[in-house]
Protein backbone atom coordinates (compact mmCIF):
# COMPACT_ATOMS: atom_id res chain seq x y z
CA UNK A 1 0.00 0.00 0.00
CA UNK A 2 1.26 3.34 -0.62
CA UNK A 3 3.04 4.91 2.43
CA UNK A 4 1.81 8.45 1.54
CA UNK A 5 -2.31 7.19 0.97
CA UNK A 6 -2.31 5.37 4.29
CA UNK A 7 -0.45 9.12 6.19
CA UNK A 8 -3.67 10.69 4.61
CA UNK A 9 -5.82 8.04 5.81
CA UNK A 10 -4.35 8.47 9.37
CA UNK A 11 -4.22 12.55 9.57
CA UNK A 12 -7.91 11.81 8.26
CA UNK A 13 -8.84 9.90 11.14
CA UNK A 14 -6.95 11.71 13.81
CA UNK A 15 -9.37 14.18 12.81
CA UNK A 16 -12.46 12.14 12.86
CA UNK A 17 -12.68 12.76 9.15
CA UNK A 18 -13.61 9.39 7.82
CA UNK A 19 -16.57 8.86 6.89
CA UNK A 20 -18.49 5.40 8.81
CA UNK A 21 -17.43 3.05 5.66
CA UNK A 22 -13.77 4.38 5.48
CA UNK A 23 -13.99 3.85 9.13
CA UNK A 24 -14.71 0.15 9.58
CA UNK A 25 -12.57 -0.58 5.90
CA UNK A 26 -9.86 1.07 7.65
CA UNK A 27 -10.27 -1.10 10.92
CA UNK A 28 -10.60 -3.63 9.07
CA UNK A 29 -7.24 -2.81 7.08
CA UNK A 30 -5.22 -2.85 10.44
CA UNK A 31 -6.69 -5.80 11.82
CA UNK A 32 -5.96 -8.02 8.86
CA UNK A 33 -2.02 -6.62 8.34
CA UNK A 34 0.06 -6.50 11.11
CA UNK A 35 2.45 -4.51 9.17
CA UNK A 36 -0.06 -1.79 8.50
CA UNK A 37 -1.13 -1.58 11.90
CA UNK A 38 2.66 -0.72 12.62
CA UNK A 39 2.81 1.50 10.20
CA UNK A 40 -0.49 3.19 11.29
CA UNK A 41 0.30 3.17 14.83
CA UNK A 42 3.73 5.11 13.98
CA UNK A 43 1.83 7.56 11.87
CA UNK A 44 -0.69 8.32 14.80
CA UNK A 45 2.07 8.98 17.43
CA UNK A 46 3.65 10.96 14.72
CA UNK A 47 0.85 12.76 13.89
CA UNK A 48 -0.18 13.78 17.42
CA UNK A 49 3.12 14.97 18.06
CA UNK A 50 3.33 16.95 15.08
CA UNK A 51 -0.47 18.63 15.61
CA UNK A 52 0.74 19.34 19.04
CA UNK A 53 3.89 20.57 17.81
CA UNK A 54 2.23 22.75 15.86
CA UNK A 55 -0.79 24.47 18.43
CA UNK A 56 2.16 25.34 20.62
CA UNK A 57 4.37 26.78 18.13
CA UNK A 58 1.57 28.99 17.43
CA UNK A 59 0.85 29.58 20.90
CA UNK A 60 4.46 30.64 21.28
CA UNK A 61 4.80 32.87 18.17
CA UNK A 62 1.56 34.71 19.50
CA UNK A 63 3.01 34.96 22.85
CA UNK A 64 5.95 36.37 21.38
CA UNK A 65 4.70 38.68 19.44
CA UNK A 66 2.20 40.23 22.45
CA UNK A 67 4.72 40.54 24.51
CA UNK A 68 6.82 43.07 22.39
CA UNK A 69 3.41 44.74 21.50
CA UNK A 70 3.01 45.31 25.04
CA UNK A 71 6.30 46.04 26.17
CA UNK A 72 6.01 48.89 23.35
CA UNK A 73 3.12 50.23 24.22
CA UNK A 74 4.73 50.66 27.86
CA UNK A 75 2.98 47.90 29.73
CA UNK A 76 5.67 45.84 30.27
CA UNK A 77 9.18 47.17 31.05
CA UNK A 78 11.99 44.99 31.04
CA UNK A 79 14.18 45.27 34.39
CA UNK A 80 17.48 44.81 35.30
CA UNK A 81 17.79 41.89 37.95
CA UNK A 82 18.28 42.33 41.55
CA UNK A 83 21.28 41.71 43.64
CA UNK A 84 21.52 39.18 46.17
CA UNK A 85 18.52 38.57 47.76
CA UNK A 86 17.56 36.52 50.76
CA UNK A 87 15.55 33.50 48.83
CA UNK A 88 14.82 31.65 52.15
CA UNK A 89 12.73 34.59 53.38
CA UNK A 90 11.49 35.77 50.70
CA UNK A 91 9.89 32.51 50.02
CA UNK A 92 7.96 32.35 53.43
CA UNK A 93 6.78 35.89 51.79
CA UNK A 94 5.42 34.13 48.78
CA UNK A 95 3.43 31.75 50.88
CA UNK A 96 2.09 34.15 52.51
CA UNK A 97 1.44 36.10 49.27
CA UNK A 98 -0.75 33.24 47.82
CA UNK A 99 -2.47 32.94 50.89
CA UNK A 100 -3.57 36.33 50.32
CA UNK A 101 -4.19 36.07 46.77
CA UNK A 102 -6.26 33.01 47.09
CA UNK A 103 -8.42 34.26 49.65
CA UNK A 104 -8.82 38.00 49.06
CA UNK A 105 -11.71 38.59 46.36
CA UNK A 106 -9.39 41.12 44.30
CA UNK A 107 -9.99 39.61 40.51
CA UNK A 108 -10.93 42.84 38.96
CA UNK A 109 -13.06 42.08 35.34
CA UNK A 110 -10.90 41.94 32.35
CA UNK A 111 -12.78 45.05 30.19
CA UNK A 112 -11.42 47.16 33.29
CA UNK A 113 -8.74 45.29 34.56
CA UNK A 114 -6.58 47.36 36.16
CA UNK A 115 -3.27 47.59 35.29
CA UNK A 116 -0.58 46.65 38.25
CA UNK A 117 1.91 49.37 37.15
CA UNK A 118 4.92 48.42 35.45
CA UNK A 119 7.46 50.25 37.99
CA UNK A 120 10.74 49.16 39.42
CA UNK A 121 11.12 51.06 42.32
CA UNK A 122 14.78 50.44 43.43
CA UNK A 123 14.28 50.48 46.90
CA UNK A 124 11.47 48.01 46.84
CA UNK A 125 8.70 46.14 44.63
CA UNK A 126 6.53 45.47 47.42
CA UNK A 127 5.33 49.18 47.58
CA UNK A 128 3.56 50.84 44.86
CA UNK A 129 3.70 53.81 43.70
CA UNK A 130 0.38 56.15 43.45
CA UNK A 131 0.63 58.02 39.80
CA UNK A 132 -1.73 56.53 37.45
CA UNK A 133 0.28 55.91 34.11
CA UNK A 134 -2.34 56.82 31.27
CA UNK A 135 -3.96 54.21 29.49
CA UNK A 136 -5.01 54.73 25.15
CA UNK A 137 -8.51 54.19 25.97
CA UNK A 138 -8.59 56.20 29.55
CA UNK A 139 -7.30 59.11 27.61
CA UNK A 140 -9.73 58.52 25.07
CA UNK A 141 -12.40 58.45 27.49
CA UNK A 142 -10.90 61.74 29.12
CA UNK A 143 -11.05 63.62 25.82
CA UNK A 144 -14.24 62.60 25.85
CA UNK A 145 -14.67 63.97 28.82
CA UNK A 146 -13.10 66.93 27.89
CA UNK A 147 -15.46 67.65 25.10
CA UNK A 148 -18.33 67.38 27.22
CA UNK A 149 -17.10 70.01 29.39
CA UNK A 150 -16.04 72.20 26.81
CA UNK A 151 -19.04 72.11 25.61
CA UNK A 152 -20.82 72.94 28.55
CA UNK A 153 -18.27 76.26 29.31
CA UNK A 154 -17.38 76.69 26.10
CA UNK A 155 -19.07 80.20 25.74
CA UNK A 156 -18.06 81.28 29.12
CA UNK A 157 -14.47 80.58 29.59
CA UNK A 158 -13.65 80.56 25.70
CA UNK A 159 -9.58 81.36 25.74
CA UNK A 160 -8.56 78.40 28.26
CA UNK A 161 -10.98 76.46 25.70
CA UNK A 162 -8.91 77.14 23.30
CA UNK A 163 -5.49 76.37 24.39
CA UNK A 164 -4.24 73.39 22.89
CA UNK A 165 -4.53 70.63 25.27
CA UNK A 166 -1.55 68.36 26.53
CA UNK A 167 -1.78 64.69 25.83
CA UNK A 168 -1.06 63.09 29.11
CA UNK A 169 0.97 59.65 29.80
CA UNK A 170 0.29 60.16 33.99
CA UNK A 171 -2.12 61.70 36.25
CA UNK A 172 -0.85 62.36 40.37
CA UNK A 173 -2.13 65.09 42.51
CA UNK A 174 -0.07 67.92 43.72
CA UNK A 175 -0.75 70.81 45.89
CA UNK A 176 0.11 74.77 46.27
CA UNK A 177 2.34 75.85 49.26
CA UNK A 178 3.25 79.32 48.26
CA UNK A 179 1.22 81.32 46.66
CA UNK A 180 3.21 84.36 46.13
CA UNK A 181 5.45 82.02 43.35
CA UNK A 182 2.81 79.65 42.70
CA UNK A 183 5.12 76.56 44.05
CA UNK A 184 3.77 73.20 44.34
CA UNK A 185 4.80 69.70 45.96
CA UNK A 186 4.25 66.51 44.47
CA UNK A 187 6.46 63.16 44.45
CA UNK A 188 9.37 62.53 43.52
CA UNK A 189 8.23 59.35 41.43
CA UNK A 190 5.48 61.41 39.65
CA UNK A 191 8.37 63.77 37.76
CA UNK A 192 10.23 60.47 36.72
CA UNK A 193 7.19 60.08 34.40
CA UNK A 194 7.59 63.38 32.57
CA UNK A 195 9.90 63.34 30.44
CA UNK A 196 9.03 66.28 28.19
CA UNK A 197 6.70 68.75 29.67
CA UNK A 198 4.52 68.98 32.97
CA UNK A 199 1.14 70.81 33.38
CA UNK A 200 -1.28 71.17 36.28
CA UNK A 201 -4.72 70.99 36.01
CA UNK A 202 -7.22 72.28 38.44
CA UNK A 203 -10.64 70.98 39.80
CA UNK A 204 -12.46 73.12 36.60
CA UNK A 205 -10.13 71.13 34.07
CA UNK A 206 -8.08 74.32 32.95
CA UNK A 207 -4.66 73.12 32.49
CA UNK A 208 -1.23 75.18 32.92
CA UNK A 209 2.16 74.88 31.88
CA UNK A 210 4.83 74.08 34.85
CA UNK A 211 8.42 72.74 35.67
CA UNK A 212 9.82 71.14 37.90
CA UNK A 213 12.52 72.89 40.10
CA UNK A 214 13.31 70.50 43.04
CA UNK A 215 13.06 66.49 43.65
CA UNK A 216 14.41 64.36 46.08
CA UNK A 217 14.17 61.05 46.47
CA UNK A 218 14.97 60.02 49.24
CA UNK A 219 12.08 61.76 50.40
CA UNK A 220 10.22 61.24 47.22
CA UNK A 221 9.27 64.83 47.46
CA UNK A 222 9.38 67.30 44.30
CA UNK A 223 8.34 71.53 44.02
CA UNK A 224 7.32 72.25 40.67
CA UNK A 225 6.48 75.44 39.74
CA UNK A 226 3.51 76.76 37.65
CA UNK A 227 4.71 79.06 34.91
CA UNK A 228 1.93 79.80 32.67
CA UNK A 229 0.98 83.54 32.46
CA UNK A 230 -2.26 82.55 32.39
CA UNK A 231 -2.53 81.16 35.92
CA UNK A 232 -4.62 83.56 38.23
CA UNK A 233 -2.83 83.94 41.75
CA UNK A 234 -4.55 82.08 44.34
CA UNK A 235 -5.37 83.93 48.17
CA UNK A 236 -3.30 82.40 50.49
CA UNK A 237 -3.45 78.38 51.57
CA UNK A 238 -6.05 77.65 53.67
CA UNK A 239 -3.97 75.08 55.39
CA UNK A 240 -0.96 75.43 57.50
CA UNK A 241 2.11 72.61 57.22
CA UNK A 242 2.61 70.88 60.31
CA UNK A 243 6.72 70.80 61.78
CA UNK A 244 6.37 68.13 63.58
CA UNK A 245 5.24 64.63 63.11
CA UNK A 246 1.80 63.57 64.09
CA UNK A 247 0.47 61.17 66.67
CA UNK A 248 -0.69 57.80 66.23
CA UNK A 249 -4.02 57.36 65.73
CA UNK A 250 -4.28 61.07 64.57
CA UNK A 251 -7.81 61.05 62.14
CA UNK A 252 -6.71 62.34 58.41
CA UNK A 253 -8.45 62.51 55.20
CA UNK A 254 -7.20 63.45 51.59
CA UNK A 255 -7.76 64.83 48.42
CA UNK A 256 -6.48 63.90 45.03
CA UNK A 257 -7.12 63.10 41.58
CA UNK A 258 -7.14 58.67 41.47
CA UNK A 259 -9.51 59.65 38.59
CA UNK A 260 -10.60 63.16 36.40
CA UNK A 261 -11.98 64.52 39.38
CA UNK A 262 -11.30 65.49 42.45
CA UNK A 263 -12.12 62.99 45.33
CA UNK A 264 -12.01 62.35 49.38
CA UNK A 265 -10.92 59.43 51.51
CA UNK A 266 -10.26 59.56 55.39
CA UNK A 267 -8.42 57.40 57.92
CA UNK A 268 -6.32 57.71 60.24
CA UNK A 269 -2.21 57.36 61.06
CA UNK A 270 -1.55 53.52 61.75
CA UNK A 271 2.28 53.57 62.42
CA UNK A 272 4.91 55.96 62.86
CA UNK A 273 7.23 54.95 60.33
CA UNK A 274 6.72 53.82 56.35
CA UNK A 275 7.69 50.62 54.54
CA UNK A 276 10.80 48.54 56.24
CA UNK A 277 10.46 51.26 58.86
CA UNK A 278 11.48 53.77 56.46
CA UNK A 279 11.62 57.25 58.71
CA UNK A 280 11.05 59.24 56.07
CA UNK A 281 7.53 58.46 55.79
CA UNK A 282 4.50 57.38 58.47
CA UNK A 283 1.65 54.56 58.03
CA UNK A 284 -1.52 55.26 57.10
CA UNK A 285 -4.78 53.07 57.04
CA UNK A 286 -6.89 54.34 54.24
CA UNK A 287 -7.25 53.46 50.76
CA UNK A 288 -5.41 55.39 48.15
CA UNK A 289 -5.37 54.60 44.19
CA UNK A 290 -2.97 55.20 41.49
CA UNK A 291 -3.52 58.86 40.76
CA UNK A 292 -3.13 59.42 44.82
CA UNK A 293 0.54 59.97 44.65
CA UNK A 294 0.74 63.95 45.61
CA UNK A 295 -2.39 63.63 47.16
CA UNK A 296 -2.18 65.98 51.01
CA UNK A 297 -2.85 64.16 53.94
CA UNK A 298 -4.93 66.42 56.23
CA UNK A 299 -5.95 66.04 59.97
CA UNK A 300 -9.17 67.39 61.31
CA UNK A 301 -7.66 70.81 62.52
CA UNK A 302 -6.64 71.96 58.93
CA UNK A 303 -3.14 71.06 59.33
CA UNK A 304 -1.54 69.03 56.38
CA UNK A 305 0.46 66.15 57.90
CA UNK A 306 1.88 64.12 54.96
CA UNK A 307 1.95 63.97 51.13
CA UNK A 308 0.12 59.87 49.98
CA UNK A 309 3.25 58.64 48.08
CA UNK A 310 2.52 54.70 47.56
CA UNK A 311 1.07 51.34 48.91
CA UNK A 312 1.75 48.01 50.05
CA UNK A 313 1.27 46.18 46.23
CA UNK A 314 -0.17 43.26 48.12
CA UNK A 315 -2.75 44.67 50.71
CA UNK A 316 -5.09 46.93 50.51
CA UNK A 317 -5.50 49.84 53.47
CA UNK A 318 -2.00 49.97 54.14
CA UNK A 319 -0.79 53.40 52.30
CA UNK A 320 2.48 55.07 52.72
CA UNK A 321 2.92 59.15 53.01
CA UNK A 322 5.83 61.59 53.53
CA UNK A 323 5.63 63.61 56.59
CA UNK A 324 5.12 66.80 56.31
CA UNK A 325 8.58 67.87 58.26
CA UNK A 326 9.74 66.92 55.10
CA UNK A 327 8.33 69.32 53.21
CA UNK A 328 10.27 72.38 55.47
CA UNK A 329 13.31 70.55 54.68
CA UNK A 330 12.65 70.42 51.23
CA UNK A 331 12.00 74.36 51.16
CA UNK A 332 15.10 74.82 53.01
CA UNK A 333 17.20 72.62 50.54
CA UNK A 334 15.70 75.36 47.78
CA UNK A 335 16.24 78.23 49.49
CA UNK A 336 19.75 77.15 50.64
CA UNK A 337 20.76 76.83 46.72
CA UNK A 338 19.19 79.26 45.07
CA UNK A 339 18.60 81.94 47.30
CA UNK A 340 16.75 82.88 50.76
CA UNK A 341 12.92 83.32 50.03
CA UNK A 342 12.50 81.53 46.59
CA UNK A 343 9.99 79.17 48.11
CA UNK A 344 7.61 80.98 51.36
CA UNK A 345 5.35 78.71 52.34
CA UNK A 346 2.07 80.38 52.82
CA UNK A 347 -0.40 79.96 54.70
CA UNK A 348 -3.08 81.02 56.62
CA UNK A 349 -4.61 78.58 58.61
CA UNK A 350 -8.61 79.03 58.94
CA UNK A 351 -10.00 75.55 58.69
CA UNK A 352 -9.50 74.75 62.66
CA UNK A 353 -12.84 73.91 64.39
CA UNK A 354 -14.34 73.97 60.78
CA UNK A 355 -17.29 71.54 58.82
CA UNK A 356 -15.43 69.18 56.85
CA UNK A 357 -17.48 70.06 53.89
CA UNK A 358 -16.16 73.51 54.34
CA UNK A 359 -12.89 72.65 54.43
CA UNK A 360 -13.10 70.79 51.55
CA UNK A 361 -14.65 73.95 49.63
CA UNK A 362 -11.58 75.89 50.60
CA UNK A 363 -8.90 73.42 50.38
CA UNK A 364 -9.94 71.97 46.90
CA UNK A 365 -8.99 74.73 44.51
CA UNK A 366 -5.09 74.32 45.97
CA UNK A 367 -4.76 70.90 44.64
CA UNK A 368 -4.37 70.05 41.17
CA UNK A 369 -3.52 67.35 38.77
CA UNK A 370 -0.44 66.66 37.57
CA UNK A 371 0.37 65.33 34.25
CA UNK A 372 2.90 65.11 31.95
CA UNK A 373 4.73 63.21 28.89
CA UNK B 1 -18.96 38.12 35.44
CA UNK B 2 -18.22 35.94 38.63
CA UNK B 3 -14.81 34.66 39.17
CA UNK B 4 -14.99 31.87 38.20
CA UNK B 5 -16.55 32.54 35.20
CA UNK B 6 -14.17 34.76 34.58
CA UNK B 7 -11.07 32.18 34.89
CA UNK B 8 -13.33 30.15 32.79
CA UNK B 9 -13.50 32.03 30.47
CA UNK B 10 -9.74 33.01 30.15
CA UNK B 11 -9.28 29.05 29.68
CA UNK B 12 -11.74 28.93 27.20
CA UNK B 13 -9.50 31.60 25.42
CA UNK B 14 -6.02 29.99 26.34
CA UNK B 15 -7.69 27.02 25.06
CA UNK B 16 -9.00 28.75 21.59
CA UNK B 17 -5.65 30.62 21.55
CA UNK B 18 -7.59 34.28 21.34
CA UNK B 19 -4.65 36.98 21.16
CA UNK B 20 -7.02 39.04 23.28
CA UNK B 21 -7.45 36.68 26.44
CA UNK B 22 -3.56 36.00 25.55
CA UNK B 23 -2.92 39.80 26.00
CA UNK B 24 -5.04 40.34 29.18
CA UNK B 25 -3.64 37.80 30.82
CA UNK B 26 -0.30 39.37 30.18
CA UNK B 27 -1.51 42.52 31.23
CA UNK B 28 -3.14 41.33 34.36
CA UNK B 29 -0.47 38.78 35.63
CA UNK B 30 2.87 39.47 34.02
CA UNK B 31 4.21 42.03 36.77
CA UNK B 32 3.36 39.94 39.32
CA UNK B 33 5.60 36.75 37.82
CA UNK B 34 7.94 38.93 36.95
CA UNK B 35 8.60 40.29 40.47
CA UNK B 36 8.19 36.47 41.67
CA UNK B 37 11.06 35.64 39.46
CA UNK B 38 13.30 38.95 39.42
CA UNK B 39 13.23 38.94 43.53
CA UNK B 40 14.35 35.05 43.59
CA UNK B 41 17.61 35.50 41.13
CA UNK B 42 15.58 35.50 37.68
CA UNK B 43 16.38 38.23 34.63
CA UNK B 44 13.84 39.64 33.09
CA UNK B 45 13.81 37.48 30.31
CA UNK B 46 13.81 34.28 32.75
CA UNK B 47 10.39 36.08 33.86
CA UNK B 48 8.90 35.79 30.26
CA UNK B 49 10.67 32.41 29.79
CA UNK B 50 8.95 31.07 32.66
CA UNK B 51 6.13 32.71 31.74
CA UNK B 52 5.46 31.59 28.59
CA UNK B 53 6.43 28.20 29.66
CA UNK B 54 3.48 28.44 32.21
CA UNK B 55 0.85 29.65 29.61
CA UNK B 56 1.85 26.67 26.95
CA UNK B 57 1.49 24.47 30.30
CA UNK B 58 -2.05 26.43 30.90
CA UNK B 59 -3.04 26.02 27.41
CA UNK B 60 -2.22 22.05 27.00
CA UNK B 61 -4.89 21.69 29.95
CA UNK B 62 -6.94 23.77 28.87
CA UNK B 63 -7.62 21.18 26.20
CA UNK B 64 -8.29 18.23 27.96
CA UNK B 65 -11.92 18.27 28.80
CA UNK B 66 -11.21 16.68 32.98
CA UNK B 67 -9.53 19.30 33.30
CA UNK B 68 -10.64 21.84 35.86
CA UNK B 69 -9.20 24.77 38.15
CA UNK B 70 -9.77 23.67 41.75
CA UNK B 71 -8.58 27.45 42.37
CA UNK B 72 -8.19 30.59 41.11
CA UNK B 73 -6.70 31.06 37.94
CA UNK B 74 -3.83 33.94 38.95
CA UNK B 75 -2.98 31.10 42.14
CA UNK B 76 -3.00 28.58 39.47
CA UNK B 77 -0.77 30.39 37.18
CA UNK B 78 1.27 31.88 40.52
CA UNK B 79 1.49 27.99 41.64
CA UNK B 80 3.48 26.83 37.91
CA UNK B 81 5.44 29.71 37.40
CA UNK B 82 6.90 29.22 40.97
CA UNK B 83 7.28 25.49 40.27
CA UNK B 84 9.17 25.58 36.75
CA UNK B 85 11.87 28.56 38.60
CA UNK B 86 12.20 26.19 41.40
CA UNK B 87 13.17 23.41 38.91
CA UNK B 88 15.58 25.79 36.76
CA UNK B 89 17.03 27.46 39.90
CA UNK B 90 17.60 23.41 40.81
CA UNK B 91 18.80 22.26 37.56
CA UNK B 92 20.93 24.99 37.51
CA UNK B 93 22.39 24.56 41.32
CA UNK B 94 22.37 28.06 41.71
CA UNK B 95 20.46 28.38 44.95
CA UNK B 96 21.03 27.47 48.02
CA UNK B 97 17.07 25.65 48.47
CA UNK B 98 16.66 23.24 50.55
CA UNK B 99 14.28 19.64 49.34
CA UNK B 100 11.67 20.47 52.16
CA UNK B 101 10.79 23.76 50.37
CA UNK B 102 9.82 21.68 48.08
CA UNK B 103 7.41 19.65 49.37
CA UNK B 104 5.88 22.59 50.60
CA UNK B 105 4.26 22.49 47.32
CA UNK B 106 0.74 21.68 46.53
CA UNK B 107 0.69 18.77 44.68
CA UNK B 108 -2.66 19.20 42.82
CA UNK B 109 -1.70 22.79 41.82
CA UNK B 110 1.75 21.92 40.10
CA UNK B 111 1.27 19.16 37.74
CA UNK B 112 3.86 19.66 35.71
CA UNK B 113 5.82 16.45 35.09
CA UNK B 114 3.74 15.59 31.70
CA UNK B 115 5.16 18.75 30.23
CA UNK B 116 8.34 17.62 30.81
CA UNK B 117 8.08 14.67 28.23
CA UNK B 118 5.60 17.35 26.07
CA UNK B 119 8.79 19.78 25.94
CA UNK B 120 11.00 16.71 25.46
CA UNK B 121 8.89 15.98 22.30
CA UNK B 122 8.82 19.36 21.42
CA UNK B 123 12.21 19.70 21.40
CA UNK B 124 12.61 16.56 19.06
CA UNK B 125 10.35 17.82 16.45
CA UNK B 126 12.15 21.54 16.39
CA UNK B 127 15.22 19.86 15.65
CA UNK B 128 13.60 17.39 12.82
CA UNK B 129 11.87 20.70 11.24
CA UNK B 130 15.39 22.31 11.15
CA UNK B 131 17.11 19.30 9.42
CA UNK B 132 14.32 18.95 7.15
CA UNK B 133 15.15 22.35 4.67
CA UNK B 134 13.05 24.24 2.58
CA UNK B 135 10.94 24.38 0.96
CA UNK B 136 9.34 21.20 2.90
CA UNK B 137 9.96 23.34 6.21
CA UNK B 138 7.66 26.33 5.21
CA UNK B 139 5.10 24.19 3.75
CA UNK B 140 4.68 22.31 6.69
CA UNK B 141 5.00 25.38 8.82
CA UNK B 142 2.46 26.28 6.86
CA UNK B 143 -0.48 23.94 7.16
CA UNK B 144 0.60 22.37 10.90
CA UNK B 145 1.30 25.87 12.58
CA UNK B 146 -0.48 28.23 10.68
CA UNK B 147 -3.72 25.57 9.73
CA UNK B 148 -3.17 27.49 6.70
CA UNK B 149 -6.13 25.69 3.69
CA UNK B 150 -4.54 23.56 1.18
CA UNK B 151 -5.70 26.15 -1.78
CA UNK B 152 -4.15 29.22 -0.24
CA UNK B 153 -0.75 26.84 0.35
CA UNK B 154 -0.43 25.66 -3.41
CA UNK B 155 -1.31 29.26 -4.31
CA UNK B 156 1.72 30.63 -2.02
CA UNK B 157 3.84 28.05 -3.13
CA UNK B 158 2.77 28.25 -6.78
CA UNK B 159 1.95 24.86 -7.01
CA UNK B 160 -0.76 24.62 -9.61
CA UNK B 161 -3.47 22.85 -7.80
CA UNK B 162 -4.43 21.59 -3.98
CA UNK B 163 -3.92 18.11 -5.02
CA UNK B 164 -0.54 18.60 -5.89
CA UNK B 165 0.65 20.69 -3.03
CA UNK B 166 -0.97 17.86 -0.76
CA UNK B 167 0.86 15.04 -2.29
CA UNK B 168 3.89 17.17 -1.67
CA UNK B 169 2.90 17.99 1.89
CA UNK B 170 2.50 14.15 2.22
CA UNK B 171 6.38 13.51 1.14
CA UNK B 172 7.73 16.32 3.67
CA UNK B 173 5.78 14.96 6.01
CA UNK B 174 6.96 11.19 5.90
CA UNK B 175 10.39 12.98 5.64
CA UNK B 176 9.93 14.74 8.65
CA UNK B 177 8.89 11.16 10.09
CA UNK B 178 11.69 9.88 9.69
CA UNK B 179 14.01 12.96 11.03
CA UNK B 180 11.78 12.62 14.08
CA UNK B 181 12.07 9.30 15.27
CA UNK B 182 15.75 9.27 14.22
CA UNK B 183 16.12 12.02 16.43
CA UNK B 184 14.25 10.05 18.97
CA UNK B 185 16.60 7.42 18.64
CA UNK B 186 19.89 9.39 19.15
CA UNK B 187 18.47 10.79 22.22
CA UNK B 188 17.68 7.50 24.08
Amino acid sequence: MDEIFLAELVERYIRGELNETERTQFDELRKNNAEIDQLVVENLFFLNQLEEFGNTKRLKESINETVSKLISEGFITPTAPERQLNIVYLWNRYKKTIAVAASIATIVSIISASLISAFSNEKTDNIKPLVEKIKEQDDKYNKLEKKIEKINSGKANHASAEKPRLESKFRATGFIIDVNNNYLVTNAHVLNEATHKIIVENCKGEQFAAEAIYSNKTSDLAIIKITDPSFEKLSPTPYSIRKTNSDLGDAIFMLGYPKQEIVYGEGYISAKNGYQMDSVFCQLSTLANEGNSGSPVINKNGELVGVVSSKEANLDGVVFAVKSPNIYSAVNEINKSKGKNTVKITSRPILRRTDRVIQIKKIQDYIFMIKGN
Amino acid sequence: MSKTGQDKFLLEGLANQDRNIIESIYKTYFEMISRLIIKNKGSFDDAADIFQEAMIIIYQKSLDTDFELNCQFKTYLYAVCRRLWLKRLQKNKASGLHVEEFENIVAEETDIEDHQEKQYNFELMENAMKKIGEPCKSLLEAYYIHKKPMQEIAADFKYTNADNAKTQKYKCMMRLKKLFFLEHKNKH
